[in-house]
């Protein structure tokens, strides 16, 4: 009897110790993580006032005008259509950059560097250099265009070519990382397997398809997945490049979230529009942790 | 009977291995056509980069030339001085240096304490606290924005360096960073310090950190690159020029009425300068970090 109490007794004090310890991250975590979380939750069910108190309980009114607006589902088809045209281009110009970053031979390390170097541009930077690019009249690609006697486009002002130009700039910006990540899996792919595959006498494209694929598919999944999170929060891209324009063709879903709190100030329309945001990016990260464990266990 | 089992099987693969890595790496000997492709990609993969460094360089109007020169005529620095002065990018630097030196630093002690409790305190609730730390991960910064806008503003923090680094002074991702590097520390360590009498505290700060310093490098490392990139929340808590970070304050230099893209650009490859000497230098930290969560183990 007498132990037990002494057990339970070091044990609250361990606690006591511990909490000492995660004092600092949960206070953080407690104001700028989980009570917003829930206060998010509150705004999105309540008109708000123009400077972000609650007015009036409005129940699911904020939802149900979200699936009337067509502001709304055309901010969620932007979103889709912008997965789209990035996700797979990032993976089809991620793997072969990282298929040549994983060659051995004397230098590699400067190419590594190289191809990976996106990792060191901020959205921000990219967003500029490819604004500048983008110039309709003494733009490089225009220019570049006009070699190939193409049309004049007016990459950021054409309602066609805006979300694929800030699709592009998002692929650039996002490619370093695409690299290192699918070049640390095929790292991870021993030699022996590659070996015994030639020794079999499959060529180098048979052993690519069914030996290197197969050991990187987790990696090539997670970057799907970081890469579709990425796209459902891009933000900076288009208030540098378009500011959702033109006629709402690059208006995605943060963006949106953004324009109806800081400029309509209509908090509880926004909160209501994060929410949604949210369950997204919820299902997402589930995926990946599911995969990720997968990896781990059989990997 | 074990280890000697497991070292030979350990010999038998090294063995294996060796030959076959000279073998790939006489096969690699580069044909230099291979080689030469390398190259272009690397070229095609930076040109916006070194054209965006090129147009830095342009005096007067030649950026304004068509068809575009991709090599400056003559090389004029004037647009870096322009963009420090007039932008005012020394100042935005200096708020960028202050927000991102704090939260890394921030980051760095507060996953510190998290990461021991996890790893060296036997305490009740122990893997529902960690499980509560990783569920942050799972919540979008874009969720939280609009409260977390709303109490900065009632603490007083818009346009304050409170305001920019409060938010982010707590990490799970660094925490579990941490957390798997301590708990390769062996046990005895801790045993051995709490005979010799020495505290909890003693322990973390004289013997844990000294041992973790690769893992707080990373940490480190991926904090600052993350905090200096940040773009949509200091855009929301900062409305003086003064008070801008370099990424909102560089965005809303193009967006003035007299735009020199060469200005710009100038600027463009200065905000990024310290970003790349961390990538450069810290190229190995900066993959740890990035593939943490992406490669096992």
């Amino acid at each position: 009897m007498s132990g037990r109490t002494r057990a339970g007794l070091a044990s609250a004090r361990a606690l006591v110790q511990a909490l000492a310890y995660l004092a600092p991250s949960l206070l953080v975590f407690a104001v700028f993580v989980f009570y917003p979380l829930v206060r998010n939750a509150q705004l999105s069910l309540y008109d708000t006032t123009p400077f972000g108190d609650l007015s009036r309980f409005a129940g699911a009114g904020n939802y149900a005008e979200l699936l009337r607006s067509g502001e709304f589902l055309g901010s969620l088809r932007v979103t889709v259509l912008f997965a789209v045209y990035t996700v797979p281009a990032g993976l089809v110009l991620g793997l072969p950059l990282a298929l040549l970053a994983n060659r051995r031979m004397r230098g590699i390390a400067a190419f590594r560097t190289a191809y990976s170097f996106t990792i060191a541009v901020s959205i921000a930077a990219a967003a500029l250099i490819w604004e500048w690019m983008f110039d309709p009249n003494v733009g490089i690609l225009n220019y570049l265009l006009s070699l190939a006697h193409g049309p004049r486009i007016g990459w950021l002002t054409d309602p066609h070519w805006a979300l694929p130009a800030v699709a592009a700039t998002t692929v650039w910006q996002s490619l370093g990382f695409n690299v290192v990540v699918l070049l640390a899996a095929l790292q991870g792919v021993p030699d022996e397997l590659v070996e015994a595959a030639r020794i079999d006498g499959s060529g180098q494209w048979a052993v690519f398809r069914h030996v290197i694929v197969p050991a990187i598919s987790p990696a090539l999944f997670f970057v799907g997945v970081v890469a579709t999170l990425g796209v459902l929060q891009s933000f900076g891209q288009i208030h540098i490049l378009t500011q959702g324009g033109p006629v709402g063709a690059t208006n995605a879903i943060v963006y949106s979230i953004y324009r109806n709190a800081f400029f309509n100030f209509r908090f509880g329309l926004a909160a209501a529009q994060a929410m949604v945001l949210f369950v997204l990016v919820l299902a997402f990260t589930t995926l990946q942790f599911a995969v990720f464990e997968r990896w781990v266990s059989y990997g | 009977m074990m280890p000697a089992s497991a070292t030979s099987a350990y010999e038998v693969a090294a063995a294996g291995r060796r030959p076959a890595r000279a073998r790939a790496l006489r096969r690699a000997a580069p044909g230099a056509g291979l080689g030469l492709l390398m190259v272009l990609v690397a070229l095609i993969v930076l040109f916006p980069l070194l054209f965006a460094l090129s147009t830095s360089l342009k005096g007067g109007a030649e950026v304004n030339l068509y068809p575009p020169t991709l090599w400056p005529r003559s090389l004029d620095l004037g647009n870096y001085a322009a963009a420090l002065q007039q932008a005012p990018l020394a100042r935005f630097l200096l708020n960028s240096l202050i927000q991102s030196g704090a939260i890394t630093l921030g980051q760095l002690i507060t996953a510190s304490l998290a990461a021991f409790a996890f790893s060296f305190i036997e305490f009740p609730g122990r893997r529902w606290l960690f499980f509560l730390f990783l569920s942050t991960l799972m919540i979008p910064a874009e969720v939280t924005l609009i409260p977390n806008y709303l109490t900065v503003r009632s603490f007083g923090w818009l346009d304050t360096y409170p305001g920019l680094i409060a938010p982010y002074l707590a990490t799970a991702f660094g925490t579990f960073l941490l957390r798997q590097f301590f708990l390769t520390i062996p046990r005895e360590l801790a045993d051995a310090a709490r005979i010799d009498g020495a505290s909890r505290r003693r322990f973390l700060w004289t013997i844990v950190v000294p041992l973790s310093r690769p893992a707080l490098a990373t940490l480190a490392i991926y904090a600052f690159l993350s905090s200096w990139n940040q773009y949509l929340w200091p855009l929301l808590v900062i409305n003086s020029t003064e008070m801008r970070t370099v990424q909102i304050g560089l965005a809303l230099l193009q967006s003035q009425e007299i735009l020199s893209w060469s200005l710009v650009m100038a600027g463009v490859i200065l905000i990024i300068l310290p970003t790349v000497v961390l990538f450069v230098f810290g190229y190995r930290h900066v993959v740890r970090g990035l593939t943490a969560g992406a490669v096992k183990g």
